[in-house]
């Protein structure tokens, strides 16, 4: 692929005081793909979205994220430049209501014809929400919480959506539906970058994939590749 | 029993005036725990600040016993540059003592408050003396002026810190409820690094909320020194204590909660002082809060909601 990919991490390194969590970790994602990040407990991956999201700073490497690098703007700057996120365990606002949740998705925005137009949007994709729009987010049901975040992150039309662990907490049904939803936004064109320990799950959507074991990228490759991976299962099961 | 009938008028008056001052010190301090979980205990001494700074503000503008301009004006203008003045003061304060704290263990920035609170003390001590001052609120507010209903007298000064607490909190609602600081405000308070994923700017939502919470100390303060008159260095450290005790029985962290906590304990004091003994006044205060905190250790108003994961 020759065009200049929407995010690209560059030998990255991050270390937590003296431990040295990523290990020259490079990766891209290019429009419209769905990248899915691959990797058993503590192999790193939650610290690399954290990284592009500037909540945690490498030590060294370059993050470009739509041809610019970023990797010294604060998290408020790349959010503006159009990433959102679905946080791990959804982070919804609990006594802020389902309207009030998905506003804080729009808070970098001041448009407010395109704001409402994006809400109305939003809402038709998770009918749910809009029964419950005055309702307080903490009393939603796990389900409806992962429908939320999702809204919340899609609400700024990102040009990046970072996903950490869609899977984790829910429900095997809900996580199929889930996962359903995931594609279909993809499909209708949003570029996804997936942090997921469901690997069979992700890699099935995915377009691509990277598996991360203790902080190195140990494989690369298409996601329909991937899944019959020999190589995957030993990254995952560590022999 | 009619004695206590005729009276009650007249403690609920006083009840609300005072609770009005515990209420505005208080929603500094619940404003500020809401997005640190710190306790600000320099509060208190902003207050003192603030009961300065308008005093300042009035004898410059009452150089010789007649006001230079209208009273009313005065008031206002009191009010305002207490309010200014203890909000940078605030603001100030967080970024020296508590900022580069901001990571330590939670008990060295509650240490480093209560230095900042030595200091300001201190340094008033020492630029204006230990000496009460006194603010000349009769020449501000005629001392005959009020509003009487039957037996029962409102003084033009209470009727006063009532109407401006009760306007200041509904700015204040109105702030934290309807405008994008407010919602920011509330969701670092639930979750910092949610709301930094959202593109929130923690550092800036943090200030604001110091200035906002000193400037109402600020106020306090200035009210104060209008219905009670005197002022001195060390007034910020009962009323400090008294506006974190009114935060917790509140419910700490919650906005009505701190209203309702410093309403609830300026009336329990008033009637202490009214129907029992003026000696026991804090005793009495003290022992209706641990009771309320012992049925409701949240506080009344700081019960959260369940967040399921």
């Amino acid at each position: 692929m020759s065009e200049t990919p929407i995010l690209r991490l560059s030998n990255i390194n991050t270390h937590y005081g003296q431990i040295h969590i990523l290990q020259d970790v490079s990766l891209e994602v290019y429009s419209g793909e769905l990248v899915c990040l691959l990797g058993g407990n503590a192999s790193g991956k939650s610290t690399t979205l954290k990284t592009i999201l500037g909540i945690v700073k490498p030590t060294s490497g370059t993050i470009e994220f739509r041809g610019e690098p970023v990797q010294q703007r604060p998290t408020s700057y790349r959010i503006e430049r159009g990433m959102a996120v679905v946080p791990e365990n959804r982070r919804i606002f609990g006594s802020m209501t389902v309207e009030e949740n998905l506003e804080m998705g729009a808070y970098l925005r001041n448009d407010r014809d395109g704001i409402k137009e994006d809400f109305e949007r939003v809402l038709k994709l998770f009918p749910r929400l809009k029964e419950r729009l005055h309702q307080l987010g903490g009393t939603l049901s796990g389900g409806e919480q992962q429908m939320l975040a999702m809204g919340r992150a899609l609400i700024s039309r990102p040009h990046l959506l970072l996903m950490d662990e869609p899977s984790m907490g829910l429900a095997p049904i809900l996580v199929e539906q889930n996962f359903e939803i995931i594609q279909q936004i993809n499909q209708q064109g949003t570029t996804i970058f997936m942090v997921e320990q469901n690997a069979n799950m992700a890699l099935s959507i995915g377009t691509r994939g990277y598996v991360l074991q203790t902080g190195r990228v140990v494989l690369t490759d298409q996601a329909k590749n991937l899944l019959h991976d020999e190589q995957l299962r030993k990254a995952y099961l560590g022999r | 029993m009619d004695a206590f009938l005729a009276q009650l008028p007249q403690q609920i008056i006083n009840g609300l005036t005072l609770g009005a001052v515990y209420a505005l010190i208080a929603l500094g301090y619940s404003m500020v725990y809401g997005v640190l979980q710190m306790l600000n205990f320099a509060h208190g001494d902003v207050y003192m600040i603030g009961a300065f700074i308008g005093y300042g503000v009035m004898v410059a503008l009452i150089p010789e016993g007649a006001p230079l301009i209208t009273p009313v004006f005065i008031i206002i203008l009191m009010l305002l540059v207490a309010m200014l003045g203890c909000g940078l003061l605030g603001v100030a304060i967080e970024q020296f003592a508590y900022r580069p704290l901001r990571n330590s263990p939670r008990l060295a920035p509650l240490i480093s408050a209560l230095g900042v609170s030595f200091f300001l003390q201190n340094a008033v001590q020492l630029t204006l003396t230990a000496e009460f001052r006194n603010y000349q609120t009769e020449l501000l507010i005629p001392p005959g002026a009020g509003f009487d209903f039957g037996d029962t007298r409102l003084p033009m000064t209470r009727a006063l810190v009532i109407v401006i607490t009760i306007i200041l909190m509904i700015v204040l609602q109105y702030l934290v409820r309807r405008t994008k600081l407010g919602k920011a405000m509330r969701a670092v308070a639930i979750d910092r690094e949610a709301a930094a994923m959202m593109g929130v700017d923690v550092d800036r939502v943090i200030i604001a909320t110091f200035f906002i919470g000193s400037a109402l100390a600020g106020a306090a303060g200035v009210l104060t020194g209008i219905v009670f008159t005197r002022v001195w260095h060390f007034m910020g450290f009962t009323a400090g204590l008294k506006g974190f005790t009114a935060a917790v029985v509140g419910g700490i962290g919650n906005i009505p909660g701190a209203m309702l906590g410093g309403f609830l304990l300026g009336m329990t004091e008033s009637f202490a002082v009214g129907f029992i003994s003026p000696t026991y006044r804090d005793v009495i205060a003290f022992v209706v809060l641990v009771i309320v905190l012992l049925v409701r250790p949240r506080g009344l108003l700081g019960a959260r909601i369940p967040q399921k994961v």
